[in-house]
Formats: C-alpha cells, sequence, structure tokens
C-alpha cells in the first residue's frame, strides 16, 4: 500500500509539472509580447517592464523563476487589468467550488437513486422512463441545455431570477451542470446494481431471510457504489470544464467564466494560471479518489 | 415371447434384451429419416451474426435510419437550395437589408414583392441569420462540419493509437514500459483544459501556404484535428496494447504457433480479426465524443471560425437576440443532441451485437 501511494504521489507530481512546462512554454510560443498594445509603449518602459517580469532572462531560467513564484503561490498579474492573479483566483475560484461541489452531489445522490430504482424495478415503467431519459441527457450539450434553461425558467416564465450582483440563484446552474454526470451515474450504478443482486451473498442473505430493506441498503447498494466511486473522480475534471460555459452563460462570475474571458481576451498569464491551478486540482482530485478507491475496496490489487 | 431371429439375452448380462425388439427397428433410416438429422440453421460468419443482432435491435436500427436521413439532408441540401452559407441574401442583384432575421418559412418584403410579381424564391426553412443569411443551409453545413470533425479526428486517433499500441503490444519487455510510462502521463493531463491551451495557440500560430488544401480547410480546423491527435490516442493506445497483449496469451495463438503457423499468418488470422470489433466500436463511440468537444470548443469561440458555421459556434451566435429568435438555437441543438444520441446508440449497439464483452 506505501509503495503503491508513494507510487501514485510521484505520478502525480510528474503531471503538474508537465502541465507547468507545457502551460508556459506553450504560452510562451503565442506571437507578439505581453506589452503589445495599440498604443506603443516606449522603449524604456518596455525594458522596464521586461526586468520587472524577468522577461529579459532566458526562457528556461524564466521558466524556473515561474515554478519557484508559483510555489510560492504567486501567480503573477493579469495582463488586461493588472490586478493580481492570486486575489482573482481567490475571489471566483469559491463560487466555482460551490457550484460544482452541489451539482457534484446532487449528480451522485439523485443518480444513484435513480439508477438502483430502475435496477430494483427492472423492465416496469420506472425503469423505462428512467433508462429513457439518462439516455436522453448523456446527448444533450451541457451549454445547450444551460440556454434552454435560462431562457425558459429566466427569461419566458420568469420563475428565477437571472444571476447579478444581488441575487445569487444557484438553481439553474445546479441543474445544467449536474444533468450530464447525473445522467451518466444513473446509467452506472443500473447496471452495477443489477450485477451486485445477481451475487451469491445476496442469496445467500436472502435464504437466511434478511428483510429486503436491509438486502438493498446493506449488501446490494454499497457494493454497486464501488464504480460510481471510480467515475466520480474523473468527473471533477467534467465539472471544471462545463462549469465554465455554465458560468458563463448564467453569468456566474467564477473562475470558469474568468477563464473564458480570459479566452477571448487573450490574457495569456491568466490564461496559463488558471490551466495550472485548475490542472493541479483535477490532479488532486483524480489522486485522492484512486487512493480512497483502493481503501474501499481491498479485492483491487496495487501494480 | 416369439424369437425375432436375434441372439437370446444371457440371463446374467447386463445388455440390452435384443429379442424384445422386432426386425424393424433395424432396417436402415430412409432418405427423409436422414433429412431430419440434417442442421437447420445455415451456417454462419462471425460479421453475418453480428449484423442479424444488430438489426434486431431496435434503437440501433432508428439510429442507424436516422443517421441516414442526416447524412442525406447534408448531401443533397446543398443542390437543392440555391444559397450559400456565406450569401447575404439578394434580390435580383440588389442586397435585401430586410431579410434579417426572419421566422421559418417567412419572406421579407423585398422578396414578397418579387414574388408578387411572379418571380419565384426558394422559402426559408429555418429562416434568416442576423446577417440575412439563409439559416437551414448555414445549420446543413455546420452539420457537414461537425460531423466531418468527429469522423476524421476518430480515424486520427485511431491510427496513432493503432500503431502505437501494437508496436507496444507487440515489443513487450521495456519498450512497453517505456511507451506505457508516457501514455499514463498524457493520459493523467486533464484533456480539455490542455484541447483549450493548445488550441489557443496553434490558432496564432499556424500558417499555411495560400491557396494550399489545408489553408482551404482554415487553421481553426487543422488545429482541431492536431489537438485531438495529440492527446485523444492515448485511450485507443491502451486499448488495443492490452487487446493485443491478451489475444497473444491465447490457446489458439499457441497452437497456431505449435503447428507452425509463421508470425505474419498469426497476426493477420488470429489477432487483427480478434481485435477488430474492439477497435470498431471505440472508433464509433469516438465520433459523438469529438463532435461534441467541437461544438464545446466552438461554442467557448476558440473552435470553427467565422463564416464557416459549426452546429456549437450557431447555438454560441444565437444567445444573442434568444428571447425574440429562440428558433436559432432550437435547430442546431437539436441537430446536435440527434446526432450525439443516434451516434451513441448506435455505438452501443455494435458493441452488443459484436462483442457482449465490452459491455460495462
Amino acid at each position: 500500500m506505501g509503495k503503491y501511494i508513494i507510487k501514485r504521489v510521484l505520478l502525480a507530481v510528474l503531471t503538474v509539472f508537465v502541465i507547468c512546462a507545457i502551460t508556459f512554454f506553450l504560452m510562451h510560443a503565442v506571437p507578439g509580447g505581453p506589452f503589445n498594445r495599440e498604443k506603443a509603449l516606449s522603449e524604456a518602459t518596455v525594458a522596464a517592464l521586461n526586468a520587472r517580469y524577468n522577461l529579459d532572462k532566458p526562457l528556461g531560467e524564466q521558466f524556473l523563476l515561474y515554478l519557484r513564484n508559483l510555489l510560492h503561490g504567486d501567480f503573477g498579474v493579469s495582463l488586461k487589468n493588472g490586478r493580481e492573479i492570486k486575489a482573482i483566483i481567490g475571489e471566483s475560484f469559491p463560487i466555482s467550488a460551490r457550484l460544482g461541489i452541489s451539482a457534484m452531489l446532487v449528480a451522485l445522490v439523485l443518480g444513484t437513486v435513480l439508477g438502483s430504482t430502475a435496477a430494483l424495478m427492472r423492465n416496469r415503467l420506472p425503469d423505462r422512463l428512467i433508462v429513457f431519459f439518462s439516455t436522453l441527457f448523456t446527448a444533450v450539450p451541457s451549454f445547450i441545455l444551460a440556454t434552454m434553461l435560462l431562457l425558459i425558467f429566466c427569461i419566458e416564465l420568469q420563475w428565477v431570477p437571472v444571476w447579478s450582483a444581488t441575487s445569487h440563484n444557484y438553481l439553474l446552474p445546479v441543474i445544467a451542470l449536474s444533468a450530464y454526470p447525473m445522467a451518466y451515474i444513473t446509467r452506472l450504478s443500473k447496471t452495477s446494481m443489477l450485477d451486485a443482486l445477481s451475487q451469491d451473498y445476496i442469496r445467500t442473505a436472502r435464504a437466511k431471510g434478511v428483510s429486503k430493506f436491509k438486502m438493498i441498503f446493506k449488501h446490494a447498494l454499497r457494493n454497486s457504489l464501488i464504480p460510481v466511486i471510480t467515475y466520480a473522480g474523473p468527473q471533477i475534471a467534467y465539472i471544471i470544464t462545463g462549469s465554465m460555459v455554465i458560468e458563463t452563460i448564467f453569468t456566474v462570475g467564477g473562475l470558469g467564466s474568468k477563464f473564458v474571458s480570459a479566452i477571448t481576451n487573450r490574457d495569456y498569464t491568466l490564461i496559463m494560471a488558471t490551466t495550472i491551478f485548475l490542472a493541479a486540482l483535477m490532479v488532486a482530485a483524480n489522486l485522492i479518489c484512486d487512493l480512497l478507491y483502493k481503501l474501499v475496496d481491498p479485492r483491487i490489487k496495487y501494480d | 415371447m416369439e424369437n425375432n431371429g436375434l441372439p437370446k439375452k444371457n440371463p446374467l448380462s447386463l445388455q440390452l434384451d435384443l429379442s424384445k425388439f422386432s426386425q424393424e427397428s433395424f432396417a436402415p433410416a430412409t432418405d427423409e429419416e436422414k433429412r431430419q438429422q440434417d442442421v437447420m440453421s445455415k451456417s454462419t460468419t462471425f460479421f453475418r451474426d453480428g449484423m442479424r443482432k444488430l438489426f434486431k435491435n431496435p434503437l440501433a436500427v432508428i439510429s442507424l435510419i436516422l443517421l441516414a436521413a442526416i447524412l442525406l439532408t447534408i448531401i443533397i441540401a446543398p443542390m437543392v437550395v440555391p444559397y450559400s452559407y456565406e450569401e447575404i441574401l439578394s434580390v435580383n442583384g440588389k442586397r435585401d437589408k430586410g431579410a434579417k432575421n426572419l421566422a421559418p418559412f417567412t419572406y421579407s418584403q423585398m422578396e414578397q414583392k418579387y414574388i408578387d410579381q411572379g418571380g419565384e424564391r426558394f422559402p426559408h426553412i429555418f429562416g434568416t441569420d442576423e446577417q440575412c443569411r439563409d439559416y437551414f443551409i448555414r445549420v446543413v453545413y455546420a452539420t457537414r462540419i461537425s460531423l466531418f470533425i468527429g469522423f476524421f479526428a476518430s480515424i486520427i486517433v485511431l491510427i496513432i493509437g493503432m500503431l502505437y499500441g501494437s508496436i507496444s503490444g507487440y515489443m513487450g519487455g521495456r519498450a512497453d514500459l517505456i511507451m506505457m510510462r508516457v501514455v499514463d502521463v498524457i493520459y493523467s493531463l486533464p484533456d480539455m483544459l490542455m484541447i483549450i491551451l493548445l488550441q489557443v495557440v496553434l490558432n496564432e500560430r499556424l500558417q499555411f501556404p495560400a491557396g494550399s488544401f489545408l489553408s482551404r480547410m482554415g487553421t481553426s480546423m487543422v488545429s482541431l484535428f492536431i489537438v485531438f491527435g495529440l492527446l485523444y490516442w492515448v485511450g485507443m493506445a491502451r486499448l488495443i496494447r492490452g487487446q493485443i497483449l491478451s489475444i497473444k496469451e491465447n490457446e489458439y495463438v499457441l497452437a497456431a504457433r505449435s503447428i507452425g503457423a509463421k508470425p505474419g499468418r498469426i497476426i493477420r488470422k488470429h489477432i487483427i480479426p480478434n481485435c477488430l470489433s474492439v477497435i470498431v466500436i471505440s472508433s464509433a463511440l469516438q465520433i459523438p465524443s469529438a463532435t461534441f468537444t467541437e461544438s464545446f470548443l466552438s461554442f467557448v469561440g476558440i473552435g470553427v471560425k467565422a463564416p464557416m458555421p459549426s452546429l456549437g459556434s450557431l447555438a454560441n451566435a444565437a444567445r444573442e437576440g434568444l428571447q425574440s429568435y429562440p428558433y436559432k438555437l432550437v435547430f442546431p441543438a437539436i441537430v446536435i443532441c440527434l446526432i450525439v444520441l443516434s451516434l451513441n446508440l448506435l455505438g452501443d449497439g455494435l458493441r452488443d451485437a459484436f462483442d457482449p464483452k465490452l459491455k460495462r
């Protein structure tokens, strides 16, 4: 176990390093320096700025300096408005995190409930309805669902207020963000529940006269949750990228919409910092999920 | 008991008492009786059996029909509809400024006048967009582009993944170990973020000589292919390597080798046919995911560049004036959902028909 943990942590660190390197060198491959503006700056100003941001040093050294700054939590400043990126992330990330965590919880809870219901009522009406809708929702891109929800509930029916400085309503963004993972988890937990129900230990439990409630919750559900846990880790990546468009559509001021606007504004330092931050987050989430998975299911071999 | 000419049974023997049977019981079988012994079903090949299973699956058949209908529409429509996807509508050579944001099947004032004077005008089936272009033909071209990207991206992924995976699987040993470590690192990169990043950079950097095939496709499209090719092949490579490793260990490969079959024959006759279904199925499932990614990138604004439409960029453009012209969102949205849904269902059907083991 210890060896496995060390191996996984090392791989995660290596991945984050590769991500930093890719991001850094890609962003420096973009033509035009960061101080190319419509109004030309004087040469002295450019030289001073270059010296301030270490842009006069060789690229390799710049990369090492950038890494050192990252380790100190210094992400640099935004090219467009000169704000500290750390502050931008600090104020917008909690919104994204709240949105993402709520969506993930909704998807996990509703997904397993629906999936298990479908498995227990196999080939009856509820099962068919659940399968139909979960298949349908895995084919709807989140940005389309979000725009439709916005159109119907915010604009046409006016049931839910549009996101603004004064009203923070997470309902529609959470629905839009959780739809796809929920549909997927439903399908996944249905198959794994069916699988668990056909196992020998369930037959033994029933032969011993265990109540149906106890059989489902104590024996079947617990075992059917394992594939769902494995799926939840990589889903964090989906939630983060999905949240980019959904935050943009609902004009939620989270990190995702900041990232999208950084892309459209070509704000390279902000793109670089956000990519590294989000990527490190995803790698960490995957790592934790993998380790948890091994803890939950001792049958898995450490290879 | 009368004697039927057969030997009598020794009372201590456990054999059948033949004297109980009549002579006719031992008559040779007639032709009719022989025919009953024939195998009733025709012999079937793996492919034919799979197709039969596929066509028994109603969902797969419906999605095949839907896809065929979509393909026919996007092939035929540009021949029938007299507008082009970047053409700003004009009547008798004069720009038709009133043809902005028309609802489906309506005409602008200028067009109405033209029709009243006896001219003929092809209806705007999906209306027009904010720049006075026919929306139906734009959706048709967008579908073409989105499907084209999905299809080619999955072919690129297939080629790279197959080469890398099979080399790694055949060589085994240290080469395999190193090649798989590389795959591990690429696999653990957050793909969407890397795609966005690469797309941002490549869009700025790529330049092609004017007039060449690549420049006609546009940098954004080429960079999309590069990005898919760089990142998505790892899954395919892993899958194929795993397949080859497990097939190599099978008894029939050992048997073939022991009767002296050459490696070429083993690869052709045993390994390729056995991984083929897995490869085809996962490539089929790759198409909708590539289409999905493309529409996401176009929606964010770093996918296919204007004036070329894609389903994602049309949906993004429709957000302006959503309240007044919701149909501009509805049409591309329905097309994306139908394409992704039917490709997914078809892929699932193929998987169930050709490789039930793969079912998750």
